[in-house]
């Protein structure tokens, strides 16, 4: 049956029908509709786990148990997966381990672009990568297979653009009715990695990838189409669709296998061709790995190391380095230059809970909108993390100083002050990214006796990626009821003392508090709390500006609310956006903001 | 069977990816080959969506290459504007007169194109222009979230296909609740289209 699939709904139901048991992930674009899907399937067990690491250590059990487990996540999140990564790689598995790492060329939605290809490189684990969903449908058979026949984990590597496009998908298996009864057999030389043990399994580990460099060389969906034969290209993922379009008459080697390669392959294709060249997007891995093969191969000479292809960037490299010709027809070109046209930045949403918050940190941090580098004294540093939060750095609100990576600004925070930095700073973080890896954080905060101020900003969901659960919340991945792991109760429980939750909302109630907890002898936790109103309906009554009273002061447009825009030297309220949050009206020093009565 | 490349491009909100998914299905139905592409920018309302869609014998890229845009829906003004590059010389541009102004133009210095001025962006590549009264349209029918239907009902007028091989996927995608409205939203599209068609040139 013919159906229309993105990549990752098709590595969900390939997984499926490939038996998948167990599957864990945590939420991160553009991997999250992989554990979306399964957790609504029949018969496999899905959860969102608090993080990578656990989500791969939860697969990697599962696996050790000889179920089939597949564990998800976005290219970042294998940096905090990376331990068990690397640990289920020197024990092997028994049942099979599939982790998909989905990459984001172009950081469509991330805070960093990495080619994970490498991981598995480094962790001796082979890597898979599909050209489209089919491929990633009928992969997901072959990743599971691999895994258990040569006792590995697998990676399979999509990226933003595989992940995210519908392609045409013939679904012609349906689930595995043989799946192995899960049972643990004892085994301390394969599991329990004491370095006497270790050393025995680092020799297993090299003794695979050598059998899997064979293994490769006759895998049936590495494809030779052989036509010109004046150029050869070597292609893998969704790069392989761009160059197949642009190169129209030339020989084609499609690796599905990117890690091992199939040398003998490769060098047969090299032989069969005049010039070789690869086409791959982020990193020269294919080409590294092929010029150590002796042959002479070119890619990044004129295809970019940096961000997403497309089809001009591959056909301007080309022409520029005379593979192709120059167009005959050129694109059209305007006559004359394009009116720069004003951006549409991301945003908070209206009703959004952090806003108040983030308002009110600039605020009391003595920022303006267009604040210069130099901090003056009494300037408040505010380091944050990642989340819908972080939007809150563009202006109007302008609020925030750092964001790296998940559960970064505790730390952060802690280091300025213990820097000696004179500038007090706080640290801001969403409830999920908390749980992620801002326990820690905070653990290590009371143990080193901070004074770090930490707002946790509880929308009560995962908001970023689409509302997924997690540990605060109290709702499974199949949005069933479960305990929820009580934010207040926790901090405490790790030893903050000095704990308040506030209506997100409130601006005066914010500011006292975060005032207060700045002036704390020792750690403080301020949780805001008020819910994504994307998330949770009905809205509330409409605000509306009250056109008698409204001198044109715009201090409501600081709050940067996408309800809010000006109208004959008026501010205006577009009362079908507007959630009725009324941090606006708060803002307002004319009162002239109320309750809409119609 | 001729090659078809669509882009539309909008904010969030206004039913974009449903459109695309639908446009990419019904090419599926009728023996395409079919790709689409999504971006999204980061996820919140308002943000801006740019969806390919590309039906063919067979597709590579899911992606529409800039200079070969067969037809380009513009659920929102501005945002039109920016993708007009991707539309060939003979290519059609279908814009709904929707405006959202982005906070950036509320307190920027660059400010909110007017029509006349995207009107000259797109008159640099096409002299198919299209302006549709989205907004009449789509309120006339009850569903003023059916914005995404007339576009599809005034594209459908440009192609080959029966009437039945858009509505059959429509009915099997929508709910009832908004099925009626949302068809006779995108008959109307449809009619809008067979109005504006006859003379050539630039049309509003």
């Amino acid at each position: 049956m013919k159906q229309l699939l993105s990549g990752n709904e098709a590595i969900a139901l390939g997984a499926y029908h490939a038996g998948v048991a167990v599957a864990t992930a945590y939420p991160g674009t553009p991997s999250t509709e992989i554990l979306q899907n399964i957790a609504r399937m029949d018969g496999v067990y899905a959860e969102w786990s608090t993080n990578e690491k656990v989500a791969l250590e939860v697969g990697m059990g599962a696996a050790y148990g000889g179920a089939r487990a597949l564990v998800s996540m976005k290219h970042v999140g294998l940096n905090v997966a990376a331990d068990p990564f690397f640990a289920a790689s020197t024990t092997g598995i028994i049942g099979g381990l599939v982790v998909v790492s989905c990459d984001d060329p172009g950081e469509h939605s991330s805070q960093g672009e990495q080619d994970n290809r490498h991981f598995a490189k480094l962790a001796k684990v082979p890597v898979l990568e599909p050209t489209d969903s089919q491929e990633a449908y009928d992969l997901m058979d072959w990743a599971f297979s691999i895994s258990e026949e040569f006792d590995t984990p697998v990676l399979l590597r999509s990226t933003t653009r595989i992940s995210h496009c519908k392609t045409v998908v013939d679904v012609n298996k349906e689930r595995k009715a043989d799946l192995r009864q899960p049972g643990f057999t004892r085994s301390p030389a394969k599991y329990v990695m004491v370095p006497s043990n270790a050393r025995v399994r680092r020799h297993s580990m090299e003794e695979r990838i050598v059998k899997l460099r064979t293994y490769v060389e006759d895998f049936p969906l590495n494809e030779m189409l052989l036509a010109d034969r004046k150029l050869g290209v070597v292609s893998s993922g969704i790069a392989y669709q761009y160059a197949r379009e642009v190169f129209k008459d030339a020989s084609f080697l499609k690796l599905v296998t990117t890690y091992p390669i199939p040398a003998n392959l490769i060098r047969r294709f090299a032989q069969e061709v005049e010039r070789v060249v690869v086409i791959e997007e982020l990193d020269p891995f294919l080409e590294e790995e092929i010029r150590c093969l002796g042959i002479s191969v070119t890619g990044k000479e004129f295809i970019p190391i940096i961000g997403e292809l497309n089809l001009e960037i591959v056909e301007q490299g080309a022409i520029q380095t005379g593979i192709l010709p120059a167009a005959a027809k050129p694109s059209p070109q305007p006559e004359s230059p394009a009116p720069q046209l004003v951006p549409r930045r991301p945003q908070l949403c209206a009703g959004c809970p952090h806003v108040a918050t983030e308002f009110v940190l600039r605020k009391i941090g003595f920022r303006t909108p267009s604040s210069t580098k130099e901090l003056k004294k009494g300037e408040l540093i505010v380091t944050s993390d990642i989340g819908c939060y972080t939007l809150g750095v563009y202006p109007p609100l302008s609020a925030l100083d750092t964001c790296a990576c998940m559960g970064a600004s505790i730390g952060q925070a802690l280091g300025l002050e213990k820097a000696g930095v004179p500038n007090k700073v706080v640290a801001v973080l969403g409830d999920s990214t908390f749980m992620h890896s801002g326990i820690t954080g905070l653990i290590d905060v009371v143990y080193n006796q901070g004074n770090t101020t930490v707002i946790i900003l509880d929308n009560g969901t995962t908001a970023m990626t689409g509302h997924q659960g997690h540990p605060g919340t109290g709702i499974s991945a199949r949005e069933t009821e479960t305990q929820a792991v009580e934010l207040e109760l926790l901090v405490r429980g790790i030893g903050v003392k000095d704990v308040n939750v506030v209506d997100a909302f409130d601006l005066d109630a914010i500011e006292s508090t975060i005032r207060r907890s700045l002036e704390t002898d020792g750690p403080s936790v301020v949780i805001a709390r008020g819910p994504c109103p994307l998330y949770v309906k009905p809205k509330g009554t409409p605000f509306e500006v009250d056109t008698e009273e409204c001198t044109g002061c715009y201090e409501c447009l600081d709050v940067g609310c996408p309800a809010i825009s000006i109208s004959e030297d008026m501010a205006q309220i577009d009362a079908s956006m507007c959630e009725g949050c009324g941090v606006c009206a708060q803002v307002c020093p004319q009162e002239a903001i109320l309750e809409s009565k119609r | 069977m001729k090659d078809v490349n669509v882009l539309m491009v909008g904010v969030g909100g206004h039913g974009v990816i449903l459109a695309s998914d639908g446009m990419a299905e019904i090419g599926m139905n009728n023996g395409y080959d079919v790709k689409k592409s999504d971006s999204l920018g980061m996820a919140q309302r308002g943000g801006s969506v740019v969806s390919h869609v590309r039906w063919g014998k067979h597709v590579f890229s899911p992606m529409v290459k800039k200079g070969e845009g067969d037809f380009l829906l513009g659920f929102e003004q501005l945002e039109a504007a920016r993708w007009a590059s991707h539309l060939k010389p003979d290519g059609v541009a279908i814009v709904a007169d929707i405006v959202v102004i982005p906070i950036s133009a509320i307190d920027g210095k660059i400010p909110y194109p007017s029509w006349d001025e995207i009107r000259g962006i797109f008159a640099q590549y096409t002299n198919q222009i299209y302006l549709i009264p989205a907004t009449r349209i789509s309120h006339e029918v009850g569903n003023p979230r059916a914005v995404n239907m007339v576009l599809l009902g005034f594209l459908s007028a440009f192609l080959d296909l029966k009437p039945e091989a858009w509505t059959d996927t429509i009915r099997r995608r929508l709910p009832p609740k908004f099925m009626e409205s949302s068809l006779k939203a995108f008959i109307k599209g449809a009619d809008e289209a067979k109005t504006m068609m006859p003379a050539k040139g630039i049309r509003e």
